[in-house]
């Protein structure tokens, strides 16, 4: 049973459609990856998703609940890591889980037990004390997961949970969600630019390009449809969305993602 | 786990659950509870670094000190029998609470920058709680002012009132008066979205506030066109209580329309701020 669908999702900023008609379906228990170029419309898509953005048309469910007539409800169902710095560096690692811990709900007797629980299950034990300025940036990014999980969430979304990571914090970052998803079977929604991470993570994936979905399949399925027995996901995302390099909209593309960038940025 | 939430349709509609007086208890019950960890999570903040505190003490301690000793001794303000450094320490007061109130937005600016308003916003806390918490936090700020205020009054001879009833109302004034700017300091934020222009804005109307109030002169002695902006001006309103509750100087008008402006205004900007506050993502 699908446990999020989109039907012709679309959001316009102007006269730029960030996504235009998205529809498809994830579900419960996935790893659902969207991949695609910075600007195709990723963070805008999960921000419909999260209900931060209302969308110009179209609708989406999670868990049967719409997120623009029921956003009350699939607040409480889902967890979000946004793509920038989300936890507060002025406070300690378990003070930001507490305080998450209250905006959730979480009964007194439980707060502090579901709390430690979640830092250890992010390594973050040692450093549960420390101000958050103090992490390194897989740290801070572990936190920040620890902390969308705390309520239990049915969907986790993460917006490129390991952008501008060290490989060694990425690899570390990628060994708790597949964890996570092990031991909860928490469905997870990702986006990410980085194909050896939808390779390693992802049960299914979505390309996106200039707000068009391109493909969806599993990583396999894709590299065997463009032929080819040594085909990565890399040649995959070449083969659909083209190398923007040499496409002549190159530099006008550019500019919109950027553009877009600091929008939503 | 899913019955407690109230069905508000999208997101910036929460706040009219406040209004929906019955359904609304259990609502109501939890718009208070989220308001206090928001505010909360602001007092830990500065639980961790209070040296903010101690150099926003400098500019009310210049005012006092140096304006307010020339003032006295120059008899330049008619004040009537009250001596002018009595006269214008509630309107310090209220002036301290203005500015560290009307550049408390710009931290909105910079969490959105970094990403905690996008999960804040997508947690499930009434948007209303957001605003009037953070601006709880503008009044925990306030407090701090009040206090280092009443000590320079002390040591400076000021002939406060201090009948604890009096300090009450003080203490409710200053809170009122820090929810009511810094309020109108995140609707600023919320439109202008870069720390530049609010920065300029800020500068903008910071003074007018101040000058166009009954703060450190007498509204009787303005020419007419400023009396009227001194009269629709709330900083009038809170310094006309702090007079009154500190000095003992009569209301001009009476304390519960003072405290029932001050109250309206701020109702009305949280409600404008909970439908503002969602857009900062977009």
């Amino acid at each position: 049973m699908p446990i999020l669908e989109t039907y012709g999702l679309t959001r316009r900023f102007g006269t730029l459609t960030a996504v235009n008609n998205l529809t498809m379906t994830v579900e419960a228990g996935e790893v659902f990856g969207l991949l695609g170029p910075n600007g195709a419309g990723k963070s805008t898509a999960i921000k419909m998703l999260t209900t931060l953005l209302p969308p110009t048309s179209g609708d989406a469910q999670i868990a049967g609940y719409s997120v623009t007539r029921r956003a009350g409800e699939v607040r409480r169902l889902i967890g979000y890591v946004p793509q920038m710095i989300s936890a507060d560096g002025t406070l300690s690692g378990y003070e930001n889980l507490l305080i998450f811990a209250k905006l959730y709900d979480i009964p007194r007797r439980e707060r502090d037990q579901r709390v430690r629980d979640a830092l250890a299950f992010m390594d973050l034990t040692d450093a549960a004390d420390k101000l958050v300025r103090t992490y390194s940036g897989g740290m801070i990014r572990r936190l920040e997961i620890a902390q969308s999980l705390l309520h239990r969430p049915r969907v986790l979304f993460l917006d490129e949970p390991t952008v501008g990571l060290d490989p060694g914090a990425r690899r570390l970052v990628w060994e708790h969600v597949q964890q996570l998803r092990e031991n909860y079977g928490t469905t997870i929604f990702l986006t990410t630019h980085l194909m050896d991470e939808a390779d390693a993570l992802c049960d299914r994936v979505a390309i996106m390009h200039l707000g068009n979905v391109a493909a969806t399949g599993t990583p396999a399925a894709l590299k065997a449809s463009i032929g080819g027995d040594g085909a990565t996901l890399d040649d995959v995302f070449i083969h659909y969305v083209g190398s923007t390099l040499d496409s002549g909209g190159a530099y006008r593309d550019t500019r919109r993602a950027r553009r877009t960038a600091r929008r939503l940025g | 786990m899913i019955h407690e939430e109230h069905g508000a349709p999208r997101g910036g509609l929460d706040s009219t659950s406040l209004l929906r007086p019955l359904a609304g208890l259990g609502t109501l019950a939890n718009f208070i509870r989220k308001t206090l960890v928001i505010a909360e999570l602001e007092a830990r903040k500065l639980r961790h670094d209070p040296t903010e505190l101690f150099t926003r003490a400098v500019q009310p301690a210049l005012w006092l000190l140096v304006f307010g000793q020339v003032f006295t001794r120059t008899r330049a303000i008619p004040t009537g029998d009250v001596r002018y450094i009595d006269f214008m320490t509630p309107g310090i007061l209220a002036q301290s609470v203005l500015f560290i109130a009307i550049f408390s937005g710009i931290a909105i600016i910079w969490e959105r920058d970094l990403g905690i308003v996008h999960k804040f916003l997508a947690s499930p806390t009434p948007r209303t709680a957001l605003v009037l918490g953070k601006a709880l936090s503008a009044g925990v700020r306030a407090l701090s002012q009040a206090l280092i205020i009443f000590v320079l009054a002390l040591i400076l001879g000021v002939r406060i009132n201090w009948h604890p009833l009096a300090l009450l109302g003080v203490l409710a004034a200053v809170i009122l008066g820090a929810i009511l700017f810094s309020t109108f300091s995140l609707i600023i934020a919320c439109l202008v979205k870069t720390r530049e222009r609010f920065m300029g804005i800020g500068q903008v109307l910071t003074m007018p506030l101040f000058f166009a109030s009954n703060a450190i002169y007498p509204i009787d002695i303005m020419p007419p066109w400023l009396k009227v902006l001194a009269q629709v001006n709330p900083l009038s309103y809170e310094v006309d209580i702090l007079r009154a509750l500190m000095i003992g100087q009569p209301s001009a008008s009476s304390l519960l329309l003072d405290f029932g402006v001050l109250l309206a205004v701020s109702t009305g900007l949280i409600l404008i701020g909970a439908k503002l506050y969602p857009r900062v993502v977009v």
